[in-house]
């Protein structure tokens, strides 16, 4: 471990990050107390070093917030011994990590060559004209859905699979939409 | 059984044999089916002699590079004094490869299995499984099993009794396909951007947390149980042609074909019984046109090739590609070859880590040069490019994600090179134009 990651130049947990454009710094509420400060401190059990628990405590904080926020991020730095900017280089590297709030069921469509032959791109273009979304990565007016391509999701034989937060469904096709979209709240 | 469909009776269901039993996830139903006594057994046993068996049997990486597995084992030196670790790559993220999906979906305990006595062969004491973080589910299977294994006594401090220690954790990556390559994933798992290392030093001289480590695939993993229940000889016989390629391997299908799935066969079957006896052959009124074998890296095949081809490391190598992870992409005559090509370039742009010059721009310049003449607005030139382009992104590489991208681009040009020219001289996709008419 660098000397800059083990200094004081931590930020605090509670740290103000304004970002640009986004006005005024949002007042973060710690993620890191009860039941999930306890679940970080068994993951911290399984490594020799606190910066392998980085994976593990960005999922933590996001299934908390539905997105990593610039305070989570100072948290976790804080708690993991790095700096903040540390934790924001290995966030911005994963694609899974929204660095910015989506919509509450953030559809994943794969659209990679196996299931691009399968006509994957017509279910992409099914969801964005049933969630009213029109475009990909773009939040649905009422805040409910957010539509992207995803590379690969790695179940080329069960085409087009999509995932719709963390549950996968297999076989989607274009007609399939209405239905899966009317089970969801 | 079999998952999605039953298994084929020219199948060799081993590994796959109870995929699409919920029972076989189970901690009591995989003792049942005789699951933990290979562990039992291996615990009980010199980790040398588990590393000469497993010499012995032949067994190669499934991951892709198809690296002897034993051999692998014994770079781990013994006695060094420093802590040893395994790491079992289960970031599956090769396009048209979905196999590991399934080993930890319906048969978690096998891999656990083969982690532990994995990690006893190489003097471990602790197994990370790292998993693709859009593996929702196996995750959660395999979450789920590790803590039956714990408390079962399987994993822990005296592992089954046996007075050693053997831990298991379950990682979950986070979206990157690189985090597959295996230095990159070591940096994943330690906390950092997924940016392979530069070897060496190799991962047996320092790896994970910079110790000693080997990394393995899900599949070659959970074959090792088998091999010492019964034995190298057996592992061994298992080959249809090479006896450099031996045992079962599971192959996923997709694409253009009628029945897409898992399929489990001997090394050496023929690709052409595979692909219509087995997978069922081209869809209604369609024709193969292309073939791409061991997952979307390895270079395309016609279908001439593909049906001279046998299956194993050397029956794909001597029909020009690569057996690679064993996903096969079938094409079928409705496609163009120059839209799936430039889609295949598209994959590796995204996924570069654009730590290198040659791969960060080079996938992309491809990436926007295959658009182009897809869109019909390429020059014959472009295609001096593309292979100059390809020359310079190959072998000059941290890792080989560059020469991943290049490898089909290749291929494809030298195979469906009239595709590309009628692309140009047309302006105009010829196949798109076609349907629209």
């Amino acid at each position: 471990m660098s000397a800059r990651e083990e200094g004081g130049l931590h930020a605090p947990a509670h740290a103000s990050h304004s970002s640009a454009g986004h006005g005024h710094p949002a007042e973060h509420t710690p993620v890191f107390t009860g039941d999930n400060r306890k679940k970080l401190d068994e993951i911290l059990s399984r490594y020799p070093s606190k910066m392998a628990a980085l994976l593990p405590a960005l999922w933590i904080a996001q299934d908390e917030q539905g997105w990593v926020s610039e305070g989570a991020m100072a948290e976790i730095a804080g708690l993991l011994e790095l700096t903040p900017a540390y934790v924001k280089g290995v966030v911005t590297f994963y694609t899974m990590y929204h660095q910015h709030p989506v919509g509450r069921h953030f559809i994943q469509v794969c659209t990679t060559s196996p299931c691009g032959v399968c006509g994957a791109e017509d279910v992409a273009k099914a969801f964005l004209k049933h969630t009213g979304c029109g475009e990909l990565g773009v939040t649905s007016p009422d805040g409910k859905y957010t539509v992207i391509e995803v590379e690969c999701l790695g179940a080329c034989g069960f085409a087009t699979p999509i995932m719709i937060n963390d549950d996968f469904i297999e076989s989607v096709t274009p007609e399939r939409v209405p239905e899966i979209l009317g089970t969801l709240k | 059984m079999g998952y999605p469909h039953k298994s084929h009776p020219r199948e060799t269901p081993i590994l796959s044999k109870h995929f699409g039993d919920p029972d076989a996830r189970t901690l009591s139903g995989w003792r049942q089916r005789g699951g933990y006594r290979a562990l039992e057994q291996a615990l009980g046993t010199s980790p040398a002699d588990i590393v000469n068996v497993v010499k012995e049997s032949g067994l190669r990486g499934r991951g892709g590079a198809g690296f002897p597995t034993g051999m692998k084992w014994s770079f781990m030196k013994p006695g060094d004094g420093k802590p040893h670790y395994l790491c079992c790559n289960a970031d599956e993220s090769e396009p048209g490869t979905f196999k590991d999906r399934e080993i930890m979906r319906w048969t978690p305990h096998a891999l656990i299995e083969g982690c532990a006595i994995g990690a006893h062969a190489i003097g471990a004491e602790t197994a990370y499984i790292y998993i693709r973080g859009e593996f929702t589910e196996p995750i959660r299977v395999m979450e789920e099993a590790v803590r039956d294994a714990y408390r079962d006594g399987i994993l822990g401090k005296n592992a089954m009794g046996s007075g050693k220690r053997v831990d298991v954790h379950v990682h979950r990556g986070a979206g990157a396909y690189i985090c597959g390559e295996e230095t990159a994933l070591m940096n994943s798992l330690e906390g950092r951007r997924g940016n392979p290392r530069i070897k060496p030093p190799f991962p047996a001289v320092a790896g994970l947390f910079g110790q000693p480590t080997t990394i393995n695939n899900v599949e070659t993993l959970t074959a090792v149980p088998h091999i010492l229940t019964n034995g190298a000889a057996w592992y061994k016989a298992m080959s249809l042609s090479s006896p450099k390629s031996t045992g079962s391997k599971l192959f996923s299908v997709c694409g253009n074909i009628r029945k897409p799935g898992n399929y489990e066969i001997t090394m050496g079957f023929p690709f052409k019984e595979f692909l219509y006896d087995l997978c069922g052959g081209p869809l209604p009124g369609r024709k193969f046109k292309a073939i791409i074998p061991g997952g979307s890296s390895v270079p395309i095949q016609t279908v001439e090739e593909a049906e001279a081809t046998l299956m194993d490391y050397e029956g794909f190598v001597a029909q020009g590609t690569m057996l690679g992870s064993g996903g096969v992409i079938v094409f079928d005559d409705s496609q163009c070859m120059v839209k799936q090509i430039a889609r295949l370039a598209r994959f590796y742009a995204h996924e570069s880590c654009a730590q290198c010059t040659q791969c960060r721009e080079g996938t992309a310049w491809t990436t926007r040069i295959l658009e182009r003449i897809e869109h019909g607005e390429g020059t014959m030139e472009d295609l001096d490019t593309l292979l100059e382009i390809g020359d310079n992104m190959t072998g000059k590489t941290i890792c080989v994600l560059s020469d991943s991208c290049a490898t089909p681009v290749a291929s494809g040009i030298k195979k469906w090179r009239n595709e590309f020219e009628a692309h140009i001289k047309q302006k105009r996709c010829p196949m798109r134009t076609a349907v629209a008419a």
